[in-house]
């Protein structure tokens, strides 16, 4: 079996990002790049996998510009074994990014799609649950506990409620929480391997995917400054409080 | 910044070793072993070690990378940098013999080759006067005498140790008539080297020497008999490149600890880092850490493709050890009160990077340096 894993360039999760002061983006201009945390929990977990005997190939897919290669290496170094890069200079939306993720899959006939189950920068969480649409497979998002068992694997999500444990069929497509596992660091003997690890370079255009979203973002705006708290005495105070101010 | 998956790797492995983990270590005086075990083993310390012996051959600027990486996340790499060129004395020097009997398992982290012997009690930074004799019998050479701030010698296999083997009276030149000795440490200790911890300001295990009738096996010695001051000398340019980007490493930490705690302590009503007095002295900060990593990859690059860099190797280590102390005590500053609480790990930093201008060479010598050596100036001693 082989399982593909999504990884995302995004702003490194310890940036203190910057709004543009035309609103039109995040500033990203030397500014620290790392893989999605969340992705690098998919990834953790399917070489977890791999490394049990129950898959033999891991690839790690990315859709971006050809700084993301420098994501996929980290990938390579972690233990993968193959990279592809879905090369675009167009930020795409997640509707796009689900249909190259197809067009892939359909190249690589995986039996399991592990993503992460969002990423940090746009927060969007969708591309996951698309991806199994467009694929007609059953999905599982926000695992945070994953046993594979022959044709189908046991997920635990992580659910408003609590936990909830569903049976889905192989190949699916499943997103992962930040409790899976603990993703390892890598190591330097890695990271030279890495270097010599295959990474094919496809064009989006190839795949017949179309980088115009549908979605129209009007600006960007950092949140508004968080006003001084006040120290109440009792849960009545408390709750007399959020009246007064129209919050209950 | 070049190596960015070296620097990403080494801050997730950092990131395991928190504060935390540094301040209960010195509370107990003792030796960050986990620590050190896991960078070994995941091979960032034979970052310089040819692949042939079993490290990755990469060349300073990356061993650069790494240690600059281990300061700036909080750790301290103190404790495991000598690992990272020590081993740079019997790459060049050694045998093939002894290259391929200690290289592959000081690359792999079995073997730890930490500790490098030359300062002593009665010769200080003027180590043609090094009093300690080596004097061959057989086989053997028979070691005598004490050296002084020798760090890591507990926790480490192997010790390189410069030793007299022509008394300083009979050579021509004072820097002839010395050797570099391989000492197995496992053997040695209750065989007439004794090893005494000194408590210093911070927790940097370092040690005194006493050596009585030591026997070190000939075969044991690296290079040439009396021709050792220069193997050492060899390795010193990396030495001070290396420290440089510890140093800028800390100075990094600070700055970025100020900066942010600056913009989020509010005291009259607004963040601290709003008034000038305490913005302009972390922007200096930075300015000047700043111009110390250009000289720092400037030395690194000389280095790295063979040219002379003496002066640029001590500059390097001069300003960069300055930019950490400045920014060290920026952050302190800064930091108020806070500064002097173990738990922001400010205090700690400000200790350890304190001693970057003594050790391994300290400022005063540097500036000789440059002043007889680059202006020709006359040397006063
Ligand atoms: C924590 C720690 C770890 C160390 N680890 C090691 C180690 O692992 N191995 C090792 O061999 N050594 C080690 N050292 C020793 C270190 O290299 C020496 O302390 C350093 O070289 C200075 O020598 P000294 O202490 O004898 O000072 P001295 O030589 O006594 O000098 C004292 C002061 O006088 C100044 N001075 C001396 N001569 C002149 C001159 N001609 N002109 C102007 N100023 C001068 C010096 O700059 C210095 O400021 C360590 C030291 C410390 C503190
Ligand atoms: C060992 C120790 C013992 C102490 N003992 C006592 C004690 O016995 N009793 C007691 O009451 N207190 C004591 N203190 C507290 C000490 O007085 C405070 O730490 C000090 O007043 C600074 O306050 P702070 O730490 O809250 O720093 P902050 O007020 O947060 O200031 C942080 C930094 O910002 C600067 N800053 C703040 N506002 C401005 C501004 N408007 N313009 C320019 N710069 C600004 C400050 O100068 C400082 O450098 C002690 C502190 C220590 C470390």
């Amino acid at each position: 079996m082989k399982i593909l894993v999504g990884i995302k360039r995004v702003v490194d999760y310890n940036v203190r990002i910057r709004v543009l002061s035309d609103g039109s983006g995040v500033d990203t201009d030397g500014v620290k790049m790392s893989v999605n945390p969340f992705d690098e929990i998919a990834l953790e977990e399917a070489l977890r996998i791999r490394d049990a005997g129950n898959a033999e190939e891991v690839i790690v897919v990315s859709a971006g510009g050809d700084e993301c290669q420098q994501q996929l290496r980290t990938g390579l170094a972690m233990g993968a074994d193959r990279a592809i890069q879905i090369q675009t200079s167009a930020d795409l939306q997640p509707l796009s990014t689900a249909r190259a993720f197809l067009k892939i899959i359909e190249r690589e006939d995986p039996g399991l799609v592990l993503l992460g189950k969002q990423a940090i920068d746009d927060d969007n969480s969708q591309t996951a649950q698309m991806l199994a649409a467009l694929w007609d497979r059953p999905q599982a998002t926000f695992a945070s506990k994953l046993e594979l068992d022959g044709q189908s694997a046991t997920v635990t999500r992580e659910v408003d409620a609590g936990l909830e444990t569903i049976e889905v069929d192989l190949p699916a497509v499943i997103s992962v929480d930040l409790r899976l596992n603990e993703p390892r660091f890598v190591k330097l003997p890695d990271i030279m391997k890495a270097k010599r690890k295959p990474l094919d370079v496809i064009p989006l255009e190839e795949l017949g995917v179309a980088a115009e979203g549908n979605l129209e973002v009007g600006h960007y705006a950092p949140p508004p400054q968080r006003e001084k708290g006040i120290m109440v005495e009792d849960a009545a105070q408390l709750v007399e409080e959020l009246k007064n101010r129209g919050l209950i | 910044m070049d190596y960015p998956e070296i620097r990403e790797a080494i801050a997730k492995l950092c990131k395991q070793f928190p504060g935390k983990y540094w301040q209960q270590l010195d509370r107990e005086h003792a030796y960050p072993t986990e620590f050190v075990r896991t960078v070994a083993e995941a091979g960032y310390l034979s970052v310089m070690i040819p692949e042939e012996y079993g490290g990755s051959g990469l060349g300073l600027p990356a061993a650069c990378a790494v240690l600059e990486e281990i300061q700036r996340s909080g750790c301290n790499g103190g404790a495991c940098h000598a690992q990272v060129y020590t081993m740079g004395t019997l790459l060049r020097h050694g045998s093939k013999k002894q290259k391929e009997h200690y290289l592959p398992r000081v690359a792999s982290g079995e073997l730890r080759l930490q500790a490098f012997a030359v300062t002593e009690p009665a010769s200080g930074t003027d180590t043609t006067r090094i009093r300690t004799r080596a004097v061959r019998d057989g086989n053997d050479y028979v070691v005598n005498g004490q050296k002084v701030f020798i760090s890591r010698a507990e926790h480490s296999d192997l010790m390189i140790l410069l030793v007299r083997t022509t008394p300083r009276d009979q050579v021509k030149k004072t820097t002839e008539g010395m050797s570099v000795l391989i000492v197995d440490l496992r053997e040695a200790v209750g065989n007439g080297l004794t090893i005494k911890p000194i408590d210093t300001m911070m927790n940097h295990s370092s040690t005194e020497l006493f050596i009585d009738n030591l026997r070190v096996p000939v075969e044991n010695l690296i290079g040439e008999a009396d021709k050792g001051f220069r193997y050492i000398l060899d390795g010193m340019n990396a030495e001070r490149i290396l420290i440089a980007s510890e140093c800028i490493g800390d100075a990094r930490f600070f700055i970025e600890k100020a900066s942010s705690y600056a913009t989020e302590r509010v005291v009259f009503a607004r963040p601290i880092g709003q008034n000038q007095g305490v913005q302009f002295p972390i922007a200096k900060a930075y300015a000047q850490t700043e111009a110390a990593a250009l000289m720092v990859n400037h030395a690194a690059q000389l280095f790295e493709v063979g040219k002379p860099c003496g002066a640029e190797a001590n500059m390097a280590k001069m300003l960069a050890a300055e930019a950490a102390w400045f920014a060290g005590d920026t952050c302190v500053q800064t930091f108020g009160g806070y500064g002097f609480a173990k738990e922001y790990d400010i205090e700690r930093k400000f200790r350890e990077t304190r001693l970057y201008q003594v050790a391994p060479i300290s400022t005063n010598l540097i500036l000789s340096h440059i002043a007889t050596h680059v202006l020709n100036m006359p040397k006063s001693f």
